[in-house]
């Protein structure tokens, strides 16, 4: 085995360090060389378990030994249920210790703004190099000052629906409003598929269903300036009187109890005919066709479409879930950690990964919108560009640590969850203003 | 052996493989009592007094995650308080702890009832009577969740089937039926410790008192209210109070199971101020909504163990 002297060391080392210093992974692969870290360089990556497995397949058997290659470093993914982030990442930052770079959902990456390192120098090459980022997922990820997270992917949310269902109740296409969804549920629930959605507490499917149905009808957590709660509305309040009877008539009621991986499987089984969901439910059909199947025995995959969510009377929004990788203020391989974050987001790194995904995972960055990967299925097309129709949490305010701990508490979710359990409409709006009241006062 | 420990106790006493001449410090009661303590109280003060103090400084603070916060007095109390969650949590906590410690009493107390008897196979039955007890929470609450589950629940594939019920039964969906739910699996896995436990204090109770009673023209129920019942009172209210203290703190099987859902509909102190601390990272107001179950359960324990001194006493 070669030996490494001293002098050589400190020239691999000022290879490396210069050509992060100067061109990022640019330079490091202009250098022909991977960057030099201390012998036994190790990153540990936390994230979930993939709604596509595909996915995690990919990072375990392909990327992430083309990124130890790359850079010379060991990584170590490590991925549990997407539940569990919230008390890994609490517990590693309580006693800095831990993974060095912890996925976040959403603007989760806000509560934990002082622990985390500044990843502006990753992300701002990203965006300006890749169409720039999308407004919502740079709301997330941003404080107003400093990156706190490298934007990784949205997991945007259609609804997913059997068109042979809709057919036979006489809708053709998807409905366009509320009042059209309400009334096509109506039928669908009487040939006994309702729609299908959650209003449990959930991480995904929870608040990306309530914010977004609560944003089209003109509601909204607080007044731009962040800190005025303005939930008791009028908008909202039609809000959830529309919910109560919508949900009565059209949906599912079980969908109180349900997890996020619930409706993939109500859905995959034949149970209900729509949902908002990210696209893994498709994925899934599409991958097992044989297992998936309508009631005369086709690929329930070919009877699957996507559509937008129906508009309100302020439009048509949309949720859409965003994913971050936070490297962690302990962690004690910040150079390592940050060349691999730019390694992730080159195009060349990213998009196998990305297609992999098949439209599940969206690019944080506007150029992804091009991949041609979004030519390949035309079901998945409506997927391409609807993260511009994306908003963020803490509207009409910005994503503050305030606005994450009202999600976190589930109390928009819970307004509506109240009221299909037969609180009045205006005691549920009035509970959630109180609720609101208490986390903005402080 | 027998000669070399005699020699010990003769000339010294032998601790961690070296032998203290007589009159060394271990010699004298007090020392030798404050060794044999100390591992223990190192234990108890490591695992449960440092936590405890630490979860008491905390919810005085306005701590977050990674932030170390300043002492801001009742505050956190004060908020907790004014909380309609929290308010529905004690709520919740408080009707749970009663509902289950009573049907685990009085079917704990039928199950010792019949596997004191004698019968074929009595091993047997009263080692998988420990089964749900054994199993971890986690897991068999995953399993309970599956049979609640809204749309492939085999409770509700059961009774369609048997033509009991004709539209699905919306388990965990309902905020009466979910809280029933949560009942029922505490019941199903608290009832083990209950039966075993009082089966163990059944079999200290001379089959000749219940013999001469039965002499005397006592029947079944009279026996057992004034033989079985007084005698298994000791053993019968230390039981109840270490599940009242377990049920109290519960917090894995709601978790796994409902979340505390739906609408807050089942959350209890655990669930609640893990939410609050850890899923948004408040963790001084996480400690005084943990620290809010203290004043109430010393309560109770309080009052438990004077009775327990009271009846012992008699």
């Amino acid at each position: 085995m070669a030996r490494t002297t001293r002098r050589r060391l400190l020239q691999v080392s000022g290879t490396g360090a210069i050509a992060a210093g100067t061109g990022g992974l640019a330079g490091i692969l202009a250098s022909g060389r991977a960057p030099a870290f201390a012998q036994g360089t190790s990153l540990h990556w936390l994230r979930w378990n993939d709604f596509v497995p595909a996915g995690d397949e990919h990072l375990r058997k392909v990327a992430l030994p083309a990124a130890e290659k790359a850079l010379g470093i060991k990584i170590i993914l490590e991925s549990i249920g997407g539940n569990d982030l919230a008390p890994r990442t609490t517990a590693a930052i309580q006693s800095k210790a831990g993974a060095d770079i912890i996925m976040g959902f959403n603007s989760t990456c806000q509560l934990y703004s002082e622990s985390l390192a500044d990843v502006s120098d990753v992300c701002e090459p990203i965006g300006s190099s890749q169409g720039g980022f999308y407004d919502a997922i740079k709301a997330n990820n941003f404080d107003g000052t400093k990156w706190l997270a490298v934007p990784h992917m949205f997991g945007p949310g259609m609804n997913v629906y059997r068109k042979s269902w809709f057919d036979e109740v006489g809708v053709t296409s998807f409905p366009d409003t509320w009042d059209e969804y309400r009334a096509a549920g109506k039928k669908l629930k009487a040939k006994g598929h309702p729609i299908g959605q959650t209003l449990g507490h959930t991480f995904g499917d929870a608040p990306g269903f309530a914010y977004a149905y609560m944003w089209s009808w003109g509601g909204k957590e607080v007044e731009p300036d962040g800190k005025t709660v303005a939930i008791n509305s009028k908008e909202t309040l039609e809000s959830v009187k529309f919910m109560t009877a919508f949900w009565k008539e059209a949906l599912d009621e079980g969908g109180l109890a349900w997890d996020d991986s619930s409706n993939n499987r109500a859905f995959l089984s034949g149970t209900i005919a729509s949902t908002l969901n990210g696209a893994s439910i498709y994925i899934e059909g599409r991958r097992k066709p044989a297992q998936y199947q309508t009631e005369d025995g086709k690929a329930m995959a070919d009877d699957m479409r996507h559509a937008p969510n129906p508009k309100g009377p302020a439009g048509r929004v949309h949720f859409h879930g965003t994913q971050s990788n936070m490297l962690m203020g302990y962690s004690k391989n910040q150079k390592a950690a940050k060349d691999f974050l730019r390694w992730v987001h080159t195009p060349e790194n990213y998009g196998p990964w990305f297609r992999v995904e098949k439209g599940f995972a969206s690019g944080p960055t506007k150029s992804w919108e091009n991949d041609p990967m979004w030519k390949d299925d035309p079901v998945m097309l409506p997927f391409k560009d609807t993260a511009a129709t994306a908003r963020a949490t803490g509207y009409a305010g910005r994503p503050t640590q305030k606005a994450a701990e009202v999600l976190n508490k589930y109390i928009v979710v819970d307004m509506y969850a109240k009221a299909v359990q037969g609180m009045p409409a205006e005691d549920c709006v009035k509970w959630a203003e109180a609720e609101l009241k208490k986390v903005y006062s402080v | 052996m027998a000669s070399a420990r005699g020699t010990t106790i003769q000339d010294g006493v032998t601790f961690f493989g070296r032998v203290h001449k007589k009159g060394g410090i271990l010699e004298d009661e007090r020392w030798f009592a404050a060794a044999l303590l100390s591992p223990t109280a190192v234990l108890l003060g490591l695992f449960i007094a440092y936590p405890f103090f630490e979860g008491i400084w905390l919810s005085l603070t306005n701590t977050r995650v990674g932030v170390p916060g300043e002492f801001v007095g009742l505050r956190n109390f004060e908020k907790v308080w004014n909380d309609s969650i929290f308010r529905e949590a004690v709520w919740n906590t408080c009707w749970y702890t009663f509902v289950t410690t009573v049907i685990k009493l009085i079917l704990g107390l039928w199950l010792a009832q019949l596997l004191n008897r004698n019968f074929k196979g009595k091993a047997l039955v009263r080692a998988f009577v420990l089964l749900p007890f054994i199993i971890p929470t986690v897991l068999s609450t995953f399993a309970w969740k599956w049979m609640f589950d809204p749309t492939f629940s085999v409770l509700n594939w059961m009774l369609f089937h048997a033509g009991i019920i004709t539209t699905r039964i919306n388990w965990l969906g309902d905020p009466d039926l979910a809280f029933s739910a949560i009942i029922v699996v505490n019941v199903w896995r608290g009832l083990p410790f209950y039966a075993i436990s009082l089966l163990a204090g059944l079999q200290t109770i001379s089959p000749e008192l219940q013999e001469a009673a039965a002499i005397d023209g006592a029947n079944g129920w009279q026996r057992f209210r004034h033989i079985t019942w007084p005698l298994l009172l000791p053993v019968t209210l230390v039981v109840t109070l270490f599940s009242v203290i377990q049920t109290f703190a519960d917090f894995q099987l709601v978790y796994v199971l409902t979340g505390g859902g739906p609408a807050n509909a089942t959350h209890l102190f655990a669930t609640y101020a893990y939410q609050i601390g850890i899923g948004t990272g408040l963790l001084s107001e996480g400690a005084a909504i943990s620290l809010a179950i203290f004043p109430v359960l010393m309560a109770v324990v309080v009052l438990q163990l004077m009775y327990i001194r009271r009846v012992e006493t008699r």
